[in-house]
């Protein structure tokens, strides 16, 4: 789970780290209302997950209350595209911030290195741009040290790092300090991603952490119960929340050919297959191990909510999963939500003969059969596309 | 000939008494495996259709001989129940579990190299030698004894190779499936070397997919090190960036960890990449008849 930018900062400050003084805001009025309890100037922050707000005009300092109100009329309701395409994401919360005079930016982050099976600590004394550019422009500008997974950052080896960096020794200790926190953060918090870019130092000498981005694990907001709280408030799409409700693994894509899969590999290469045909996948749907007919009912509520979708792919390898079981879900999903858009069906292993017989004595004149998956791949490509031609 | 498990694995089952721990131990036992225990705290003395259970991991190894440990308990106690195998004596150990946290599963990583164990998982659907023993959920009736061996990341996909290969008259040595989970305890590279060392495997597939860099990385020790010939199939070249499908490692940012990357590394070095699971059965089933 991804944190907003005030989400992590309010984790940061929980454990006594620096940030700047702000409040959250979701309509104009309450943005200027916080920016004459902060006094001027201040920052009006879109709260998106995607880097390259500021760019994208995300991010004003306002100087009075009529600026603060101007600014924040604007940035909320804003699409803003990711730096790569990403989105659009649309802007529905503000964070209002402290204006920080700022004398030195440096790049700071916590990252779990899949490879090495430890966390990695970077940190730059070129702070404000991406990590890519920095490794690029100048290669010993960023610094890269794994901790120890049992033991984790002591003072002497944060210290050490902060020394190769060439950040100024003025403020040494602080980054150090702050670099030893981090790593605290991500063990405490469950953290695999934290990166703070830029981390300031101010005019008065203090350094302090001007952005967060903070993804937690998933698999751990058991034991964090005010992060698993935030997670409701994240989920934009009505797609994707309307799954995560019904305990489905849903993603959005912006085709229009609805895809069900059971196993995350196999939901993966069916998208690629209906790509290779030349479709395009509406969504990601992995109904799991074991999927039943109620699962399969919501599965198929979830993926016709969405306008966009023509044609409907269930490609199903049983393994636990029972074809019948599948077969008996889309029958009955069909019949409860009237469902008339063509459906292609793939079903292969565990029970497919009596899963396959179950569809063919329902009749459904809307549902066709193919033996294997790319067969099934050019059909409903070829189906939505006549769908589409006749609207 | 096979790899990690086979007719002298004695397996003691953590978990067993739950339901699915019952329900697929006694799935591998009626396979042929030696399911020679179960482990839950608090019901040693009980037994599961005649498996005796005891309290402890240890306690296997020292009453029943158990070798090789399966992990099948709830995610947040998974990780405690690794670690009490991996002190226990045994030589392998098998966790199915899914959901571990990866902070929990960094340190147990750590304590299975520290001690010399070989972690196979988490959240992966086991291994599988046909005709031999199966410890885990793979479907066993979808795969045939042969001289093919198997690796991967994910478990339908898996399957539905595995059924192709069964269609096309191949079978398969072992399958092994090694979690698609951030930090897993086996990766590619040590599977690969076991195959390789293998007397009853002529060729090997790997499956990957989108995320971490253990594809390319198997791709370089494939180049130095594997002499017998390697297939791969990736999915996920539609994934769109930063967004997580299923598999808690199926995260992309950026290029690096893309389908296609990783596509790009295998081909470099020689290994022959399926654009669909079916391909990659055939290019498999070709080359090991093109090669005896």
């Amino acid at each position: 789970m991804d944190l907003l930018e005030y989400q992590g900062k309010e984790l940061f400050a929980r454990h006594g780290l620096p940030v700047p003084p702000g409040s959250h805001a979701t309509t104009a009025e309450d943005a200027r209302a916080a920016s004459e309890q902060l006094g001027y100037p201040v920052a009006i922050k879109a709260q998106v997950l995607i880097g390259g707000r500021g760019k994208a005009g995300g991010i004003k300092i306002a100087g009075d209350g009529t600026e603060a109100y101007e600014y924040a009329s604007q940035i909320l309701g804003m699409d803003i595209i990711g730096p790569h395409g990403e989105g659009p994401f649309k802007v529905h919360e503000l964070w209002v911030e402290a204006g920080s005079e700022i004398e030195s930016e440096f790049y700071a982050s916590v990252i779990l290195d899949r490879s090495e099976k430890k966390l990695l600590v970077m940190l730059s004394r070129m702070g404000g741009m991406d990590v890519e550019a920095i490794a690029e422009s100048d290669p010993d500008a960023l610094v890269k040290q794994h901790v120890d997974p049992i033991e984790g950052l002591d003072d002497e080896t944060a210290r050490d790092i902060v020394s190769r960096s060439g950040i100024p020794s003025e403020v040494a200790d602080q980054v150090a300090s702050i670099l030893v926190d981090l790593v605290e953060v991500a063990h405490k918090e469950d953290a695999t991603l934290i990166e703070v870019n830029p981390l300031i130092v101010n005019s008065a000498g203090k350094v302090i952490l001007l952005d967060s981005k903070v993804t937690i694990d998933g698999n751990a907001l058991y034991r964090h119960p005010e992060l698993e709280e935030l997670e409701d408030s994240v989920a934009g799409d009505p797609q994707e929340a309307m799954a995560k409700e019904r305990g489905l693994t849903y993603v959005k894509l912006e085709g229009d050919i609805g895809v069900l899969g059971n196993g995350a590999g196999l939901c993966m290469s069916t998208l690629d297959v209906v790509a290779q045909a030349g479709g395009s996948p509406a969504n990601f749907l992995d109904a799991g191990g074991g999927s039943k007919a109620d699962a399969i009912v919501d599965a198929l509520e979830v993926i016709t909510s969405d306008e966009k979708v023509k044609a409907i792919l269930f490609n199903i390898f049983g393994g636990i999963t029972r074809c019948d079981e599948v077969a008996k879900g889309i029958i009955e999903a069909t019949r409860r939500i009237g469902l008339t858009m063509p459906i292609v069906v793939r079903l292969d292993g565990t029970n497919s003969e009596e899963g396959l017989a179950l569809l063919d004595e329902a009749g459904m004149t809307n549902l066709h059969h193919e033996s294997t998956m790319l067969g099934a791949a050019r059909k409903v490509v070829e189906l939505a596309a006549s769908e589409t031609e006749k609207n | 000939m096979s790899i990690i498990i086979d007719k002298d694995t004695r397996l003691a089952i953590s978990g067993l008494t739950g339901r699915e721990g019952t329900f697929h131990g006694l799935r591998n036992r009626d396979y042929g495996t030696r399911v020679v225990a179960g482990v839950t705290p608090g019901k040693g003395g009980q037994d599961v259709e005649g498996i005796p259970v005891y309290d402890s991991i240890a306690e296997t190894v020292s009453e029943q001989g158990a070798n090789t440990s399966m992990i099948f308990v709830p995610a947040r106690f998974a990780s405690a129940s690794i670690n009490e195998a991996i002190d226990s004596g045994v030589d392998t150990v098998i966790a199915i579990t899914e959901g571990i946290p990866v902070m929990d599963m960094m340190p147990t990583y750590w304590r299975a190299r520290e001690k010399g164990v070989r972690l196979i998982g988490p959240n992966c659907p086991g291994v599988l030698s046909p005709g031999k023993a199966n410890v885990g959920i793979i479907p066993a009736q979808f795969f045939d004894p042969g001289r093919i061996g198997v690796v991967s990341k994910s478990g339908t996909l898996t399957y539905q190779i595995g059924n192709e290969l069964k269609h096309a008259g191949e079978g398969n040595s072992s399958i092994v499936g090694i979690g698609g989970d951030p930090i897993v305890g086996s990766d590619f590279i040590d599977i690969l070397t076991l195959y390789e060392a293998d007397p009853g495997t002529d060729l090997i597939v790997m499956v990957g997919e989108i995320g971490g860099d253990a594809e390319e990385r198997a791709a370089e020790f494939i180049a130095g090190s594997i002499s017998k010939p390697v297939v791969a199939y990736i999915a996920g070249f539609t994934a769109p960036p930063g967004k997580q499908m299923g598999h808690a490692g199926a995260i992309i940012s950026g290029s690096s960890g893309t389908a296609k990357a990783k596509q790009e590394a295998l081909e470099a070095k020689g290994v022959r990449v399926g654009k669909s699971p079916t391909e990659a059965a055939m290019i498999a089933v070709d080359t090991l008849r093109a090669s005896s």
